[in-house]
């Protein structure tokens, strides 16, 4: 059942008129503008007490429209407000729009001579700042929610949030669908219990698939019942005008790198007042710049930004940008979110979209306006690539959504938050219990798992009983539990947040090769990932923060380079985009590809390579899947056009590798991109299928996420990644520190220590179970497997072919890099030992 | 991504033979070194009741260490037979790790040791030795003119089996990186790899093992799941 989230009146539909004050009007009118319809909206549900979800378009006043409930009551009951008190509290994701929007605030705040004092915390904020927060906090705090969850922990919440009134979660769409939006979730319960009654949410989301799920999160959830935040809606702005970046050079089979269409960027860069260039990867965004300043004849202002640099570097880029000096960014999804950058005109996309609502996103940076059309070009950097940017664009078009649901919550998460309410103070089972299970991602949880978590929070929820004199939280009465002593509080905090970022290290560019084993002084260009330091030797050169250095060795915890004489990079292999192709997106090209009709709207090389495909091979109908066959060199190829993104198909190619071992097909690797996968082998496969000893059908039929899956899932690399990922969110090991270790490697072995002996004596243990869910849904993409299997099933087309199709080709180009499993790294111990008897006997 | 889809031909664990002066050892893929014509089993690093150990100050790791430890070695015992095995040192986290074993536990270290000679070297982890199991405590052996002690001491000329330092060796190989557990071994030394279940690493390349590596015939034998591999000096890298 679903009914509005308030007791008695039903104010959903009450035109109640909202109360603007006086100065608002004036403010207002002295720019010659009107309030917006959805902001007088969203401000008289407010003053009705109402929660609420305002989606709108980016440009569309949504950052006004969600403070104003909370400026106009602070206006109008500034006597009243007690000091010590935060009265709203601003959640983003991004530490910068916290930053953007203060600055956004104080213009009218000054202008009106409001009563109110805005301010930001963040970690960055000067620890004095912070302690000086919590005595005397402003009327407005603009936070993250890791900082709510630190805020929470603290023996003073009960003060610091009595007076609360009113909360806003910022770019709610992009927060609630992860374990971060999981541990707010959790936060915004433990506000709803702390502050007094009447506490509303408002929460500011771009377009959605499911608005309902973001409208549950945003009120509490009764047993057996839905409740629903109010929904307002802003009207739609002017539609965006995107096209596709056409190009004289020839298009690519295969690559992610769009080298071939720098010198069109650049003409298009020149024309526009300032460009946001959008990339899915940093290696990505390393290389465009490289290669645009490579060919910047103009001597154009370009920069870059992305997640690795140093963030003091990162803040001039976005000085600069706001200052309108710069004529283009370089950037990765770092820039996505709603920050308002002066007057960008052009969005150019490299690369396929991945997804429509993560593409209109993007090319919301551009006219920042909503009555303005936004100006977007995208750059596909291969052929499939194209059917994908023109199916977004149509998608784009017709408004249609592919984000992502809320999601269950997992125990790991739960477990953090646990540990954060008994730092504050003791604390009640059962009401937590209710508390938890009133939150959207936890409302699934039974009272049975819940204490499950408790007793890891306790001492690790083992079996075997042994820790209780240890114990981190005990339960001093029945029903009761505290912290054992105060100094867990302190690990607490430093082992908070969900984000476990792979192992980095500092990068310092030094002037000459060091001598000794200790340096001084250089430039920190910014962080980089210890798995693809693991890769370079010293010598070794490659492109970061836009200039190619030389790898000198690791020092202490950092990483040690010199500028590099030599030109020519040794780019990182890359494998393309990290996020997998939306299905519906998936869905779009599968279905461009099965109408011939609509091909006039394809660049006409790519329209040949499809009409070539027909020749040579079949295309399939919508709901059909291809599977090809056929010899190349000396071994024999099956290649499946299945189309669900990549991380489905590495988990694909594990299970297909697996059964046709059984089939006597001798499987010798696999490799996949977003559109399909190609797996070889020593047999004929077309031949045992002709002869009755391989069934294709069978092959792909659903068991295969039955056993194949649990067998394989046990041993699988991904797995051992997810559990250090759960073991660290949950507190069962630490985080790491700068300083406190040389690198991550203790953690890491540790942790794969620890899964395997936990897996050896307690398999149903709840961190596994966490675990397995984790890799479930996200690393392996179960649920989008078991949705292509079930689609194709007796849909499946096969084809035996002489010799390679132009439509496989591109995927047999395709080099990726990924761990390999167990047997295979068995097999290069044994090769690089095998080295050393050539070697010997050379 | 190529992912070799077989299995290696050979499924047997494969060892390493290795000689140490007059001492001539099999390195075992499990971890364990043994000296046939001694009917020695060396071992190093077992770290008993890690996790308990940790669990003090509020880190629960699995209380299984100990068990899953013990079943490891347990199956070495029953299949080399020894009639001594040597503890190279750390055999328990902390002082207190013998008294925190479980009777279980406790039960199984002393069946272990029934018809055979156990020596307990003593480490920094366990200087006091091991309460009132079973085998005897000391702080150096000689077998066959090699000194077996905890902590290495890396003296020219003199030969040396050792634990403590816990080493792992990496290669790469095809693009790959790849490390493991491995026993550290030149012309004069050799430093068992730790065999506790919940045990860390450091590389071999490490300051602290004196460039042991760097001498003349060193290698790393590396454990893999089923074999051990002998890989050649130059071909390791640092961490």
């Amino acid at each position: 059942m679903v009914k509005p989230a308030a007791t008695g009146i039903d104010f959903a539909n009450a035109a109640s008129p909202a109360i603007l004050p006086e100065p608002f009007l004036k403010w207002f009118s002295s720019r010659g503008w009107q309030p917006r319809a959805h902001q007088m909206d969203l401000l008289s549900r407010a003053q009705a007490g109402r929660s609420c979800l305002l989606i709108a378009p980016t440009g569309a006043g949504k950052t006004l429209a969600g403070f104003l409930p909370s400026l106009v009551d602070l206006t109008l009951n500034a006597r009243e407000r007690k000091q010590g008190e935060i009265h709203t509290l601003y959640l983003s994701p991004l530490k910068a729009l916290a930053v953007d929007i203060e600055r956004n605030l104080q213009g009218p705040i000054r202008d009106m001579a409001l009563p109110v004092d805005v301010e930001t915390r963040t970690g960055d904020t000067p620890t004095s700042k912070r302690r000086r927060q919590r005595i005397s906090p402003p009327d407005i705090l603009l936070t993250t929610p890791e900082q709510l969850a630190l805020l929470i922990s603290g023996s003073d919440a009960k003060r610091l949030f009595a007076g609360l009134k009113y909360v806003i979660v910022d770019e709610l769409h992009a927060l609630a669908t992860n374990k971060r939006g999981h541990l707010m979730a959790l936060g915004l319960a433990r506000l709803r219990h702390i502050a007094a009654p009447g506490l509303q949410m408002i929460g500011l989301s771009a377009t959605v698939a499911d608005p309902d799920g973001l409208r549950r999160f945003l009120v509490a959830q009764p047993q057996d019942e839905e409740l629903l935040a109010d929904l307002v809606i802003a009207g739609a702005g002017a539609k965006p005008d995107i096209s596709i970046l056409e190009t004289t050079e020839r298009m690519p089979w295969q690559g992610h790198t769009a080298r071939f269409a720098v010198p069109d960027v650049y003409a298009a860069i020149a024309k526009a007042k300032t460009a946001l260039i959008f990339v899915n990867t940093r290696f990505q965004a390393e290389l465009m710049f490289q290669e645009l300043w490579r060919i910047n004849e103009l001597d154009l202002p370009i920069a870059l930004h992305h997640g690795s640099l140093d963030a003091s570097q990162r803040r001039k880029v976005e000085g600069a940008m706001a200052a309108n000096e710069l004529r283009a960014v370089v950037a990765t999804s770092t820039l996505e979110l709603g920050i308002d950058w002066g007057d960008v005109d052009l969005v150019l996309h490299i690369g396929g979209p991945k997804g429509a609502s993560r593409l209109a996103q993007r090319i919301g940076r551009a006219n920042h306006r909503m009555d303005e059309a936004s100006k977007a070009m995208l750059v596909p950097t291969n052929r499939f690539e194209v059917l994908e940017c023109q199916v977004a664009i149509e998608a784009n078009y017709v408004g249609a959504q592919d984000t992502d649901p809320v999601g269950e919550g997992n125990f790991d998460v739960l477990a953090q938050h646990i540990w954060g309410v008994a730092c504050a103070g003791p604390f009640a089972e059962e009401a937590l219990f209710i508390e938890v299970s009133s939150t959207e991602p936890y409302r699934f949880i039974t009272r049975a798992l819940f204490r499950r978590v408790i007793e890891f929070v306790a001492t690790g929820g083992y079996a075997l009983k042994v820790y209780e004199r240890y114990a981190r939280i005990m339960e001093f009465t029945p029903g009761w539990w505290r912290l054992r002593h105060p100094r867990l509080a302190q690990d607490y905090r430093l082992n908070i947040g969900t984000i476990v970022e792979s192992p980095s290290l500092l990068i310092r560019l030094l002037k000459a090769k060091p001598k000794g084993p200790i340096v001084r002084g250089g430039m920190v260009l910014g962080k980089i990932e210890e798995a693809f330091l693991e890769a370079l030797v010293q010598g070794d050169t490659f492109i970061f923060a836009g200039r190619c250095v030389c790898f000198e060795g690791i020092r202490e915890n950092e990483c040690v380079v010199t500028d590099a004489t030599k030109r020519d990079p040794k780019i990182p292999s890359y494998a393309g985009g990290k996020f997998p192709m939306s299905t519906f997106l998936a869905e779009q090209v599968r279905a461009l590809i099965a109408s011939p009709e609509r091909w006039k709207l394809l660049p006409e090389e790519v329209a040949d390579w499809l009409r070539l495909q027909q020749v040579h091979s079949i295309l399939p109908a919508k709901q059909e899947m291809l599977v090809e066959t056929f010899p190349r060199g000396n071994r024999h190829y099956l290649v499946a056009y299945t189309f669900e993104g990549r991380m489905a198909h590495q988990t694909l190619g594990m299970l297909l590798t697996r059964r046709l071992e059984r089939a006597g097909a001798k499987p010798m690797g696999f490799v996949a991109n977003d559109y399909a996968l190609a797996i070889w082998g020593l047999e004929d496969m077309g031949e045992m299928v002709r002869h009755g000893k391989l069934s294709i059908a069978d092959l792909f039929d659903q068991d295969m996420l039955g056993d194949d899956l649990e067998a394989w899932m046990d041993e699988s690399y991904m797995l051992k990644r997810t559990f250090r990922y759960c073991a660290v969110i949950s507190g069962l090991i630490e985080r790491r520190h700068p300083g406190k270790e040389k690198t991550g490697r203790q953690v890491t072995v540790s942790s794969d220590l620890i899964y395997d002996v936990l897996r050896r004596h307690e398999p149903d243990h709840i961190l596994l179970q966490a675990t397995r869910r984790d890799a479930a849904k996200g690393l392996l993409d179960i649920a989008r497997i078991n949705d292509l299997l079930s689609r194709i099933q007796g849909r499946i087309i096969h084809k035996r072919l002489e010799k390679i199709s132009p439509l496989a080709v591109p995927v047999m180009m395709e080099v990726g890099k990924e761990p390999v499993s167990g047997a295979a790294n068995e097999a290069l111990l044994g090769e690089a030992e095998d080295d050393l008897i050539n070697e010997a006997i050379a | 991504m190529n992912l070799p889809a077989q299995k290696p031909e050979n499924d047997m664990p494969k060892q390493v033979a290795a000689q140490l002066g007059d001492l001539a050892l099999v390195l075992d893929a499990a971890g364990v070194a043994y000296a046939p014509d001694e009917h020695t089993l060396l071992v190093a690093d077992l770290h008993f009741e890690k996790a308990s150990s940790l669990a003090r100050r509020g880190v629960y790791l699995p209380p299984y260490d100990t068990a899953d430890t013990l079943r490891s070695l347990t199956a070495l015992i029953m299949h080399y037979q020894p009639k001594r095995v040597i503890c190279l040192g750390d055999s328990f986290h902390d002082v207190d790790g013998h008294a925190r074993l479980v009777n279980a536990a406790a039960e199984a270290i002393s069946s272990l040791a029934l018809g055979r000679d156990w020596v307990w070297i003593s480490g920094n982890h366990d200087p006091d030795g091991k309460g009132s199991l079973p085998g005897q405590v000391c702080v150096e052996v000689d077998l066959r003119n090699v000194k077996l002690r905890h902590e290495p001491q890396f003296i020219s000329g003199t030969y040396e089996i050792a634990g403590h330092l816990h080493p792992c060796a990496r290669i790469e190989q095809r693009g790959r990186s790849l490390r493991r557990r491995c026993f550290a071994i030149n012309q004069n030394q050799m430093v068992l790899p730790a065999f506790g279940a919940l045990t860390g690493s450091l590389n071999v390349l490490d300051k602290a093992y004196w460039g042991m590596m760097h001498s003349g015939n060193a290698k790393a034998v590396m454990l893999g799941q089923t074999a051990a591999y002998a890989i050649k000096a130059n071909r390791l890298l640092p961490d």
